[in-house]
């Protein structure tokens, strides 16, 4: 269909519901549903979900706990929605069972109550933001992100979590406002010890401690994007104050550390992009500001130093359902010569000018049921790659398995995609979706 | 020199004159066909069918608004209903003539809008026997038109008009249309392929008026080479319905208003 990647591959089927949700499912739901419930014999509700069998298998070693499989799950979602005038809800859950660590679990993905009007709008509660323009590399998308469910072969939606907050938009013509405020902290999500090879560089230190921002007004953070057009093309200015998702470490004592804190340091972010149709594809720009607000001057260094972040995307069809995307990605370090005069002996050095590459190549076959892609990284200045190749095929319209790998390398092996050489893996989803 | 340039206009100009008529009726029948009303909603149910008979279903509202004349540009605005994995995504095309279209496309999934690429309009949509091309018209300069003759297809008195794309960016090298004289609306479309063999037909199943305007509401493309068909259905089709303009928009994109779409 070329007009979406990977959208138009399955198929399912409405199921309109006049009654009340099972039980089960509204016990999950109920912070969200408790009031809807009662209402249902008036509301239209609708009801979607699927059934998925994730595994996820390791190609040339096996994890650190010495498991074969870096992931291994069934899963059940169950989508609600439901609406009444200018009110409309909306929950998302999971149930899951996890053959690794043999447990079940719950997981509620996203659950909001949506209120609008012509003029402006308003969502309360867990849901997922999307900001800015790359294709899997993010700059204004300040918003949490699961890596793990990404090295691990899990379709594409895990890769994004949920952020509890508040989102208004407002929409006054010129242009469109949305004010997002996030009360409730939430950090990135890494790949786990157990499970992935990845670089420690204070490996003896076992004594670690995660120290999350509290919860409190001066630690709220606040996102606001303005978006419009520009001559043909979609503009957006990014502002974010808050946090970088990613820990750092902080030793108790500088040469002879008997504990290590993780910790979430202080960021802003400036940024701006452009969207538009040009040179006979879609061309893509953005950047963004990093400030790191604890370490302005760069010579700290147990904290970040602030950056200038830009992508530069392609993306154009070149013949029938077949696309092929190119981004180039720079991160270039603020005060590097004071990053350089203070960073410890025996610690690695991060380039001034982080560079990355990413490529993806789409083929669609047998009237859109058949998908095949693959997707890399590649950084010219750290040496490493990411290489990730998938076939999906839809069997029928409620149907659909994807096979795929990541393999990973190149490098130092505290690079981003060198430290995860051994992690290369197999992948295989199959999902039947209703 | 002077008498054969006379020779050759005089040769030019009653083929002009020809050609003049036939494209003011493939310019009426895309007045009766694409531009109908100022806008246009319908629930569109395409059912892909494979040689071996196994079928796929796309469920979806198709909005569209009109902006200045005939052959002038349009705002499509698509939500889908099936297939289960693409149910609340929407998707949303600038058209406009003599240039490419802007297409964007909601993924429910990670919440994004994005734009696509779009260079190809006589690429499948949705994976169907129709390209983007069948579903919002080709510009009328992009082909040489034709009357092959008139004749009486079924009930409808037709002209047969012969469309030969000037460039070749598409898979047809010319394509012929019965066009009913009363309702301009092509009864049934014969695509050749390059090597001038019939590969695709086009059929308007069942005409309904609505509102005064007749209306394709079933309409089958088979392809004859590969065996697979397409079947659409328009349901609860209106026109002048006074979509308003803020409707093409990333706003509503993430969320669609439910009075357009249900």
């Amino acid at each position: 269909m070329t007009f979406v990647e990977g959208m138009m591959t399955s198929e399912g089927r409405v199921v309109q519901l006049q009654r009340p949700a099972p039980h089960w499912s509204a016990l999950l739901l109920s912070v969200f549903w408790g009031a809807q419930i009662s209402i249902a014999q008036e509301t239209n509700i609708s009801m979607h979900g699927f059934w998925q069998g994730n595994h996820s298998l390791n190609l040339s070693s096996p994890n650190p706990d010495n498991g074969d499989f870096k992931w291994a799950e069934e899963r059940f979602q169950l989508k609600l929605d439901a609406s009444i005038a200018a009110l409309r809800s909306y929950a998302k859950g999971d149930v899951f069972y996890d053959h690794i660590d043999n447990d079940a679990e719950m997981e509620l993905r996203e659950g909001y109550v949506d209120y609008s009007s012509s003029l402006w709008d308003l969502r309360v509660g867990r849901q997922i933001i999307t900001w800015g323009l790359g294709d899997l590399i993010f700059i204004n998308d300040v918003f949490p992100k699961d890596y793990e469910a990404f090295f691990s072969g899990r379709p594409l939606e895990y890769l994004k979590k949920g952020t509890d907050g508040v989102k208004i938009g407002i929409y006054p013509g010129f242009t469109s406002l949305e004010f997002i405020v996030i009360p409730f902290f939430e950090p990135n999500t890494f790949p786990q010890q157990s499970r992935f090879w990845l670089f420690d560089p204070l490996p003896g230190h076992t004594s670690r401690e995660e120290k999350e921002p509290t919860t409190n007004l001066r630690n709220t953070e606040l996102a606001v994007r303005s978006y419009f057009e520009v001559a043909g093309f979609d503009a957006s200015l990014y502002f974010y104050k808050g946090f970088f998702r990613q820990p750092w470490m902080m030793p108790d004592h500088p040469t002879m550390p008997t504990k290590l804190t993780l910790f979430y340091p202080e960021l802003s972010v400036y940024g701006a992009s452009l969207q538009g149709r040009s040179l006979g594809g879609v061309l893509s720009l953005e950047a963004g500001y990093y400030d790191s607000r604890q370490d302005r001057g760069g010579a700290d260094p147990l904290l970040p130093n602030s950056q200038t972040r830009f992508l530069v995307g392609y993306q154009r069809q070149l013949w029938e359902d077949f696309t092929l995307g190119f981004q180039y990605y720079g991160e270039y370090t603020h005060d590097y010569s004071a990053y350089e005069s203070n960073l410890p002996p025996g610690f690695p050095k991060e380039d001034r000018l982080y560079q990355l590459v990413a490529s993806r190549f789409t083929q669609f076959l047998m009237h859109q049921t058949v998908m095949l892609s693959i997707f890399s990284f590649h950084s010219p200045s750290a040496g490493d790659y990411l290489l990730n190749p998938e076939m999906k095929y839809n069997f029928s319209d409620h149907i659909w398995t994807a096979l795929g790998a990541n393999v990973f390398g190149g490098g130092e092996s505290w690079s981003q995609f060198g430290q995860l050489d051994k992690n290369d893996n197999v992948y295989i989803q199959l999902r039947y979706e209703f | 020199m002077r008498t054969s340039l006379l020779l050759v206009l005089a040769l030019l100009l009653p083929l002009h004159a020809f050609a003049a008529t036939a494209e003011e009726v493939v310019k009426k029948s895309q007045a009766a066909f694409l531009y109908a009303g100022k806008d246009f909603k319908a629930r569109v149910m395409m059912t892909l069918i494979s040689k071996g008979g196994q079928k796929r279903v796309r469920e979806m509202t198709m909005l569209r608004k009109n902006y200045g004349e005939v052959g002038g540009s349009q705002k499509y605005f698509i939500y889908f209903f099936q297939p289960a994995d693409v149910r609340d995504m929407a998707f949303m095309v600038n058209k406009y003539p003599a240039k490419d279209d802007d297409r964007w496309l909601f993924v429910l999934a990670i919440n994004m809008v994005r734009r696509i690429a779009a260079r190809d309009k006589s690429s499948s949509f949705v994976g169907s026997d129709f390209t983007y091309e069948d579903v919002s018209g080709r510009d009328l300069e992009d082909d040489t038109h034709a009357i092959v003759k008139e004749e009486k297809l079924g009930t409808n008195d037709c002209y047969v008009v012969k469309s030969t794309p000037k460039a070749a960016d598409v898979d047809y090298s010319y394509k012929i249309s019965w066009i009913d004289k009363i309702h301009f609306l092509p009864v049934k479309e014969e695509y050749y392929d390059k090597k001038g063999e019939l590969y695709k037909v086009f059929t308007a199943d069942e005409i309904t008026d609505i509102k005064g305007l007749p209306t394709i509401t079933k309409r089958t493309m088979k392809n004859l080479q590969s065996g697979h068909t397409t079947e659409v259905i328009f349901a609860k089709t209106d026109y002048n319905i006074g979509i308003e303009d803020n409707l093409f928009s990333e706003r509503y994109l993430r969320q669609p208003p439910k009075k357009w779409i249900e």
